[in-house]
């Protein structure tokens, strides 16, 4: 019984379906353990963590000079930014907005960089669905090839407060 | 040769077990206060589920984030560490025929983790700490929140130091002979890993307390995650360490089941200490500033040794009853033991829906979701909470509830009313929890966040939102929150009308639930000892393959999304 003290030769090794179970079950898990440092050299999703410290103030620089130099238009008060492709794209997270808009060719690469101003804030592209975190202090790089062209949306997906839901940003892929 | 002192101990008339009486009070007094505190988050609940329903969408996103804080902590933290801490008691002293060790400290532990609760839960009523439970930094709640926390931490290591010091003194004053029974062999387990939990919560608490003072600078808000989630995700783990040795509790009380083989199901529980700890970097997969490697290796608990212990659990358990059943004379097909098991038996019925919801929906999500590159498809979405109410609530919460089932009768020596309510009082809880993981699952795989007031997102510059077989499945998610509220609220009512007003039990044997009827002679069951457990393998194959193709499905989704590194 689980609540009455063992026999006293009570260590012995599995045998039978216990014996083949504990087998399949370690199988499996060294699977799906090998599936992740494959996918990291043959998958074409990853997230590698890349980052680097940024006062949020000159991160914030950095994104108004992005939108002074790379601007082609605006919606709703929010400017419209065409970086370069393959070059270095800019996001701020902020209460309770992500800005600019950017507009990205498809199928070409960009080195999107998104921080925050303040607090933490949930970098959630939609309908896509990809999600990534942002940390104030941190700039985080982000590799990313658009694969379909369209009008995409960016959503707040951690809390940042009252207006969180509030929190809304645009991307355009042509 | 028991420890215990003069007039300090009673036999117990239902199953000869000794129970130290200072034990008891403390169990006692755990047990009412944990049901409180379920009460406040069931209460949280329900405004949630009806606030997340788009169409109904109660309350107000103020109010909303608040009840939300307050859900978070009442039923994760208080209702599960103020149970815990009397599991603990009761495995260490009448498991292990000893008394104990200190009124005094327990005296001291209870003080602290109450009045902790209780500040917390005020600050948060008073709006103060609208910070969710996880007070990410540089969100800053009052200072008595954080101050809160830690006293609820450190009086739960104070019960836990009880704890380890019963079973020394138990062992000095060789109360028992040989090994502890499992269930203690796991209650400890599940100690060891809440002392690292807790220790971990002291390290991020302490100094975002003193920055909420304005004593130091605001903590790095990534080692803040990293640390935080180390007593976040790690008391997860108590639970689950707990919630495995109130299954094999359950699995004898309720069937007499036998553990199959005891070094099995021990090495398991050593794989939990070892290797759960890792699990923080679940919370952490699409983070910046942490690498590729180092969220790989710890996502997977090191080669999944920690999910390869909950598989070996997975079949031990079942495959122990099924072999107490096929004893009893169930032997015809794969399943007539199962199909003949004691299902109304609420701690029966509690115990095995537990399993079942946890292995098939909340393990199989669970692992999947954190694989370092499908998290991108889950990371803060609805299918985290999904996931976790699966685990956590339809697992842990269930699996406690069977326990009381037992725990009223026994130690508080009070019998149920209502028992054909009682009786149906888990399916209905299981079925509202896994209809609730399901309509999260669902909607969260189409993108909908967690903790977010309004999906429709009115108001804001840019437009956003989501398609209407999405508000099917949160409407799915809001039906089933309901009828979750249902069970739980039944779960309570018939708790506290048999505490408080039931009918003592004191001097005869418990009024038994359901039992397996026998339908062989005690002689002939012995002969016919197999340990035989056909009807669980194929249960086992078909988790496995069900994992296989969740697992796959997922990486399939995967390659749909743009490419990212």
């Amino acid at each position: 019984m689980s609540i009455h003290i063992p026999e006293k030769d009570w260590f012995k090794a599995p045998t039978g379906g216990e014996r083949v179970w504990i087998a399949l079950s370690l199988v499996w898990c060294l699977i799906m353990f090998i599936m992740m440092p494959v996918w990291h050299f043959k998958g074409k999703q990853n997230s590698t963590g890349e980052a680097y410290r940024v006062e949020p103030a000159q991160f914030m620089a950095r994104v108004q000079q992005s939108i002074q130099t790379q601007s082609v238009g605006e919606e709703n008060g929010v400017p419209i930014v065409q970086p370069p492709p393959g070059g270095d794209a800019y996001l701020l997270g902020q209460m309770w907005r992500w800005q600019p808009i950017l507009k990205l060719k498809k199928d070409q690469s960009y080195r999107l960089h998104v921080s925050s101003l303040d607090l933490q804030h949930g970098f959630s592209l939609l309908p896509v669905n990809m999600n990534f975190h942002i940390l104030p202090g941190y700039d985080h790089v982000l590799t990313i090839t658009p694969t379909q062209t369209g009008e995409y949306q960016v959503i707040c997906n951690e809390f940042c407060g009252i207006g969180h839901h509030l929190m809304t940003g645009k991307i355009i892929v042509e | 040769m028991s420890n215990h002192l003069e007039n300090q101990v009673r036999t117990c008339d239902t199953t000869g077990l000794p129970v130290c009486l200072n034990a008891q009070k403390f169990i006692r007094l755990h047990g009412v206060c944990a049901v409180v505190f379920l009460l406040i988050g069931a209460v949280a609940a329900i405004l949630l589920a009806l606030t997340r329903w788009p169409a109904v969408h109660l309350l107000n996103a103020e109010w909303y984030y608040r009840v939300l804080t307050l859900h978070g902590l009442n039923m994760l933290i208080f209702w599960i560490l103020f149970i815990e801490v009397a599991i603990l008691y009761f495995a260490a002293t009448t498991l292990l025929n000893s008394r104990l060790f200190s009124k005094g400290v327990a005296w001291a532990a209870f003080l602290m983790m109450i009045v902790g609760a209780i500040m917390v839960d005020t600050v948060v009523f008073q709006g103060k700490a609208d910070v969710l439970m996880t007070s990410y930094t540089p969100l800053k709640a009052d200072p008595m929140f954080y101050l809160g926390i830690i006293l609820v931490a450190v009086g739960t290591l104070t019960g836990v130091f009880n704890f380890f010091a019963t079973v020394y003194i138990a062992k000095r004053d060789k109360t028992y002979e040989g090994s502890v029974p499992l269930v203690v062999f796991g209650a400890i387990a599940a100690a060891v890993i809440a002392v690292v939990t807790l220790l971990h919560g002291a390290v991020v608490m302490i100094p975002t307390w003193f920055w909420s003072m304005g004593w130091a600078e605001a903590p790095d808000p990534g080692w803040y995650r990293l640390v935080w989630w180390g007593l976040g995700h790690q008391s997860q783990q108590v639970n689950v360490c707990a919630m495995v040795s109130v299954w094999y509790l359950l699995a004898t009380l309720t069937t007499g089941a036998k553990p199959l083989n005891q070094a099995v199901c021990r090495t398991a529980f050593v794989l939990y200490i070892l290797f759960i700890n890792l699990a923080s970097a679940h919370h952490l997969l699409v983070d910046p500033g942490v690498g590729a490697s180092w969220k790989i290796w710890n996502t997977s608990y090191a080669m999944y040794l920690a999910v390869l212990a909950s598989m070996i659990h997975g079949f031990t358990v079942p495959a122990s009853v099924e072999v107490a059943q096929r004893a009893r004379g169930y032997v015809r097909g794969l399943f007539s033991w199962l199909t003949n098991a004691p299902w109304k038996n609420p701690g029966f019925s509690a115990f095995f829906l537990s399993l079942i919801i946890f292995g098939f929906i909340g393990g199989i999500t669970g692992v999947t979701l954190g694989t370092q590159q499908i998290n991108i498809l889950a990371h803060n979405t609805l299918r985290i909470p999904g996931h976790f109410h699966a685990t956590v609530v339809g697992g842990t919460t269930l699996a406690f509830m069977g326990l009381i089932y037992y725990v009223v009768p026994l130690i508080f020596q009070k019998e149920f009313y209502a028992r054909s309510v009682a009786t149906i009082q888990p399916y209905i809880f299981a079925a509202g929890i896994t209809l609730m993981s399901i309509g999260m699952s669902f909607a969260g795989s189409a993108g909908v966040p967690r903790r977010h007031w309004d999906v429709e997102f009115a108001g804001a510059n840019l437009a956003a939102g989501f398609d209407s077989g999405t508000h099917l499945w949160l409407g799915i998610m809001g039906m089933g929150g309901v009828l979750a509220f249902v069970g739980l609220l039944t779960f309570i009512l018939l708790t506290v009308a048999a505490v408080f007003f039931g009918k003592s039990n004191k001097g005869r044997a418990m009024t038994p639930w359901a039992t397996p009827k026998s339908l062989v002679t005690e002689g002939d069951a012995e002969a016919a000892h197999d340990e035989r457990s056909p009807g669980t393998m194929v249960l086992v194959i078909v988790l496995l393959a069900a994992f296989v193709v969740y697992y796959f499905a997922n990486w399939l989704a995967l390659t749909d999304v743009w490419h990212v590194r």
